[in-house]
């Protein structure tokens, strides 16, 4: 409620070796700080006070779209959700990212607002970001998880004490794209799958990704694999703009012929992490796109699925999104 | 009537500075030597303070003061009071700091260790009425405009024979009724009869309510965002403790307020008080987009039954309603009387009973929201009766059609009391708007089906009152010939501060261009003025404008004849000149009237007044009596009956059944506003108002954790108004466009009941495209039509409220 920031050491390295140097000499009180649009929040709230910011903002070799050999992109994590919607290799080569990125919040937010802070911000919960103690924040309660709460925004699948949802558009896009997460810290550089960078709250309740203090998301390697496939991605959300999904979907496919001969799908805002829709996957590779399957896909889709008090809509949705990425691959 | 300036566009005089980022606000008001202040809000939805400890918030570098509520006036227990010893909601202000910066304040405030005792509370009307049901306020749980604070809880028998999912009708403190309902019903061809919801929402207005005040040589400055201007100078002197001739009050842009700012509020006089305890030093309380949600008032939510008895020609011969309004933690604003106001208006029923039961909770305090009541009632009751055309198997424009008072309103009929109506043109409304939006073949299609979307065509009706009499006009012509139209109403953002400031122009013959109008300020010597609010400013001011322009204009007239000899009668006025009418070399103009009127003084130059205008105009023309020729008047113009605002929507929307979204394709909105003032402005006002219903009715909510009484929706992308990207890049709009008989240039307001026509189209739409499915609930979210579609049941209760 307060609106007003408190007072923080801010550091604007130039460089990812002098940002590594200082996230070392911080520790756990440095919080990197990319767009600031997760971060300013949680400041002037003053839910979350880390006494030391590390701007990676004026770091050139974060920002950019480069492509690679294997006709794959290589995405800068500071590249702003409006380079990535507008650039024309992501439209032609990955569609579903350009897509996810510009359904993100309003474009003023895209204008500022980056690929790295997309992926790795915080999720939206209201209870978690008005400071009740919860799991997330430390404490032992959910208090988005109780016979009277709201939870209209919640989980549907993988609940585990917290039923708080990733709220990036653009991380389903990474999981289908089989995008790889590049990751430095002082002991050196790591790839990350995009399966494996979103954790849940079964690995780490207080996380959302494999990212820990003195860890530096540099970007996002997207390999030629899925290149110039056929793409989906939809998003529904209650405006068309300056909203959280309240589910969103992302497809890869490739096509033989009318059969779907590969394809890998993704669900957004329906657990803690993106949510690889396996058994969709297994059910259409192979098959031909069509009523008959689209029946079948609508039966699968939502399988499993632990509505909460406000959330069951999520399956019909879920359910219908699954249909329509299928039906985006007939003829 | 031939106009030469109304009913024409023109350029607001404040429009340019919106445009270009000139216009200064509350929270661009600086000065040197400014002191900021921060707030300690209350984390529980009910406690008692029990213990303040400003120790470590005093040793806080650059503290300068505290302001604890036993240092403010506290009002009765259903008031609001500026800094609370019993907060009643989450965020309510407990203890103010004044810090040498805005950080400092912020640091101190969270320096302050508080001991609160929790209270009970509730966030459900419904709960609080039932037996040993908690009370928001410590000693009852009702209370309501002209309601006494009490406690009333209905039997544990009222619960059981309503059963789980339909509205308790237990006793009421507000019922009346005309003719006899129970035999209308007995002769009723179709009674559609429903349980419903609308929740409250908040405000939201983009410019938060950020004060600022100084004392000067004994005067309180205080600068302040409000819809009003002398309206709300009394009232926020009292809030001081001043006089008001003591207070200088700026309010010169106000960026939004839809009645949350009508008038002046407790808040707006924190920096004033802070100020005064800091022997005069400027003050800025600058109010954050939470704070706003916590302290800018809401629109009043309804728990409601609602049955209607419609004859087999769609005339609806009986109405009973019932409503339990949401009042917050304060006596509120009296929406419930406004639902069967406008029931008994829009409807024209036969025979009406009518029910309401204010209740106390611990959300935020309720104030008026653009159609306060009434919008509400079109959300609710304009889906019944698309419910009674299906049954019935008449045409939903059909039916309005038996029911809309119309034809200039001398059959129509208003209220409990059943009075007179100055005009009323709804059915015509109706008609223009079907023609326009060819109702007539595009309902043929509407409902039909195309892949996974559904087109459906859908009306909505509202209302307003739209007027009052009984304050006071003020002009002055200058010696330089300028006319100076001193306006005390305010700027909600309308632009109809200048369009009703024209009329004075209008009755002088004058050229725009050389007319100023004087406002923003009480140091601009304002007359005494109803606010910016309640739709009233086109009837009000239009009046006041033309009474003391007539007092001008009697005055020239009579300042000729006594130079040019002859009587007043043997005079025109032309071009800015009193020209003798059969003799036109026997002319002199405005501007040496303007001098000849400061030298006769007396009435001339305002050094005498008319006996019954109100001091604050008093004191406004003895500030500015004898720089010129003064036109001042109380508007005495006969006023009888209700002024009726009315509006229709027609909208055609294709529903996704997929996704629960949809797609507004075309809205119409018609107005009756009586004579069009200012063209362009009206426009603004039907497209704006349906933005504003398209949120009201689709996604704008107040949502409270039941457990906590914390609520979930106090940022704007939680509140969720409508953006550009949801709204149709082109609406229609036009207006019936009869003048009012009431008013001398035969204008009326229209503000409010254009967000409700709009809302309740929307809602019939997606009703509509469902096959009629009623979701009595606004608003209709996404997760609502999604169910619908898929056949689930919906997450919420049937009367469950502050809910998802």
């Amino acid at each position: 409620m307060s609106d007003v920031m408190y007072d923080f050491e801010l550091y604007q390295p130039d460089s990812v070796a002098d940002a590594l140097e200082l996230l070392g000499e911080h520790g756990k009180d440095a919080w990197i700080i990319a767009g600031g649009k997760d971060s300013l929040d949680w400041f002037k709230d003053r839910v979350k006070k880390p006494p030391v910011l590390v701007d990676i903002s004026s770091i050139a070799e974060l920002h950019g779209i480069r492509e690679e050999d294997d006709g794959g992109l290589a995405v800068g994590a500071m590249t702003t959700l409006t380079e990535i919607n507008e650039s024309p290799v992501i439209r032609a080569k990955f569609p579903v990212l350009a897509e996810a990125a510009g359904h993100v919040a309003s474009p003023q937010i895209r204008n500022a607002g980056t690929l790295g802070g997309n992926l790795s911000q915080d999720t939206r919960c209201f209870y978690y970001r008005d400071g009740f103690p919860c799991y997330r924040a430390g404490g032992n309660t959910c208090y988005a998880n109780t016979p009277t709460a709201m939870n209209r925004e919640h989980t549907l699948f993988e609940a585990s004490r917290c039923v708080a949802v990733t709220p990036s558009d653009t991380a389903p896009a990474t999981v289908v794209l089989e995008a790889e997460m590049v990751i430095r810290n002082k002991k050196g550089q790591r790839i990350v799958k995009a399966e494996d960078f979103f954790i849940g709250p079964e690995i780490d309740i207080t996380r959302m990704t494999v990212l820990k203090p003195g860890d530096i998301l540099l970007g996002v390697r997207f390999p030629g694999k899925w290149a110039g496939s056929r793409q989906y991605f939809e998003k529904v959300a209650d405006r068309n703009v300056w909203d959280f999904a309240l589910l969103s979907i992302a497809m890869a496919a490739k096509m033989d012929g009318a059969r779907i001969a590969d394809v890998r799908l993704a669900s957004g805002a329906v657990q803690c992490t993106p949510r690889r829709m396996t058994s969709v996957e297994d059910l259409i590779k192979g098959e031909t796109p069509g009523e008959d399957l689209e029946t079948l896909v609508a039966r699968v889709a939502s399988r499993g699925a632990k509505p909460l008090n406000y959330n069951h809509f999520k399956i019909p949705l879920l359910e219908n999104l699954a249909k329509r990425a299928a039906r985006s691959l007939a003829a | 009537m031939a106009y030469k300036l109304i009913g024409k566009n023109f350029t607001p005089p404040d429009l340019e500075a919106k445009v270009t980022g000139a216009a200064r606000y509350a929270e661009d008001f600086r000065a040197d030597g400014m002191a900021f202040i921060r707030i300690l809000a209350s984390p529980m939805p009910h406690a008692m303070v029990k213990k303040i400890d400003l120790g470590r918030a005093e040793k806080v570098p650059g503290f300068l003061a505290a302001l604890t509520p036993d240092e403010v006036k506290q009002p009765g227990p259903t008031g609001q009071p500026i800094l609370a010893a019993e907060p009643a909601y989450v965020g309510q202000p407990i203890v103010a700091i004044a810090a040498e910066t805005e950080q400092a304040a912020e640091d101190a405030v969270a320096a302050i260790e508080i001991e609160l005792e929790p209270l009970a509370f509730c966030v459900d009307p419904l709960e609080s009425l039932r037996p040993g049901g908690p009370n928001a306020l410590t000693g009852g749980n009702i209370s309501g405009r002209r309601i006494e604070f009490q406690e009333i809880k209905w039997s544990g028998k009222d619960f059981a024979l309503a059963g789980e999912d339909a509205l308790p009708k237990g006793t009421p403190v507000v019922e009346w009724a005309f003719g006899d309902v129970e035999a209308a019903f007995k002769e009723a061809a179709v009674v559609v009869e429903e349980n419903m919801v609308h929740a409250s929402n908040a405000h939201h207005a983009m410019e938060p309510r950020t004060a600022a005040a100084y004392w000067e040589n004994g005067k309180c400055h205080v600068w302040g965002s409000t819809q009003s201007t002398a309206f709300a100078q009394p009232a926020l002197a009292r809030l001081i403790g001043i006089e008001p001739s003591d207070l200088v009050f700026v309010a010169e842009y106000c960026g939004g307020g839809f009645g949350g700012k009508a008038t002046s509020y407790p808040l707006m006089a924190l920096p004033a008080l802070m100020s005064k305890k800091l022997g005069g030093r400027p003050c800025l309380a600058r109010v954050s987009r939470a704070e706003e949600y916590y302290n800018g008032y809401a629109r009043a939510g309804f728990q409601a039954w609602a049955k209607f008895g419609f004859r087999k020609d769609g005339r609806l011969i009986a109405a009973d309603v019932y409503v339990v309004q949401d009042l917050g933690s304060t006596s509120g604003f009296p929406d419930f009387n406004n639902v069967g106001n406008a029931t008994s208006i829009v409807f024209q029923p036969e025979n009406m009973r009518f029910r309401a039961m204010p209740v106390l909770t611990n959300t935020v305090p309720k104030g008026a929201q653009r159609g306060p009541g009434e919008n509400q009632t079109a959300n609710m009751f304009e889906p019944l009766i698309d419910k009674a055309a299906r049954e019935l198997g008449i045409d939903r424009l059909a039916i309005r059609l038996a029911n809309a008072p119309g034809g200039g309103g001398k059959d129509a009929k208003y209220g409990a009391e059943q009075g007179p109506v100055t005009s009323a043109y709804l059915r015509e409304a109706l008609v223009k708007g079907g023609e326009r939006f060819n109702w007539a073949e595009r309902v043929k299609t509407s409902g039909q089906r195309n892949g996974s979307k559904v087109r459906a065509v859908a009306i909505g009706q509202a209302y307003h009152s739209a007027g009052r009499n009984g304050f006071d006009g003020l002009v002055r012509i200058t010696p330089d010939g300028i006319l100076h139209i001193h306006t005390g109403v305010g700027n909600l953002g309308t632009f109809s501060y200048a369009s009703t400031s024209r009329v004075a122009a209008e009755v002088l013959g004058y050229d725009w261009s050389r007319c100023t109008i004087e406002r923003g300020g009480t140091a601009r010597s304002l007359p005494w003025n109803l606010g910016q609010f309640g739709s009233n400013t086109s009837f009000t001011m239009t009046r006041t404008n033309f009474v003391a322009a007539t007092d001008a204009k009697d005055k020239l007239l009579t300042l000729a004849s006594m130079d040019l000899g002859g009587s007043p009668d043997d005079y025109d006025l032309v071009d800015e000149h009193v020209v003798h009418k059969s003799d036109t070399a026997r002319r002199v103009s405005f501007a040496d009237c303007a001098k000849r009127a400061v030298k006769l003084g007396g009435a001339f130059n305002g050094q005498e007044v008319p006996e019954d205008i109100n001091p604050m105009t008093r004191a406004a023309v003895a500030a500015i009596a004898g720089t010129g020729l003064i036109g001042v008047a109380k508007d005495n113009l006969a006023k009888e009956g209700v002024v009726p605002a009315l509006s229709v929507g027609f909208i055609e929307i294709e529903l996704d059944l997929e996704t629960g979204k949809y797609e507004i394709l075309d809205y119409v909105g018609v107005a009756d506003c009586g004579t069009v003032m200012h063209p362009q402005g009206l426009a603004a006002q039907v497209r704006g108002g349906a933005v504003m219903g398209f949120g009201l009715a689709s996604t704008e909510r107040h949502i409270y954790d039941p457990a906590y009484g914390r609520p979930g929706a106090r940022g704007l992308h939680q509140a969720k108004p409508k953006t550009y990207l949801d709204i149709p890049a082109e609406m229609g709009w036009d207006a019936v466009d009869q003048p009012d008989p009431q008013n001398p240039v035969g204008a009326k307001g229209i503000g409010e009941p254009l967000e409700g026509a709009a809302s309740s189209a929307l809602i019939c739409a997606i009703s509509e495209a469902l096959g009629g499915y009623m979701f009595n609930r606004t608003p209709v979210v996404t997760d609502m039509i999604l169910n619908a579609a898929a056949g689930r049941p919906q997450s919420h209760k049937p009367l469950q409220t502050n809910c998802e």
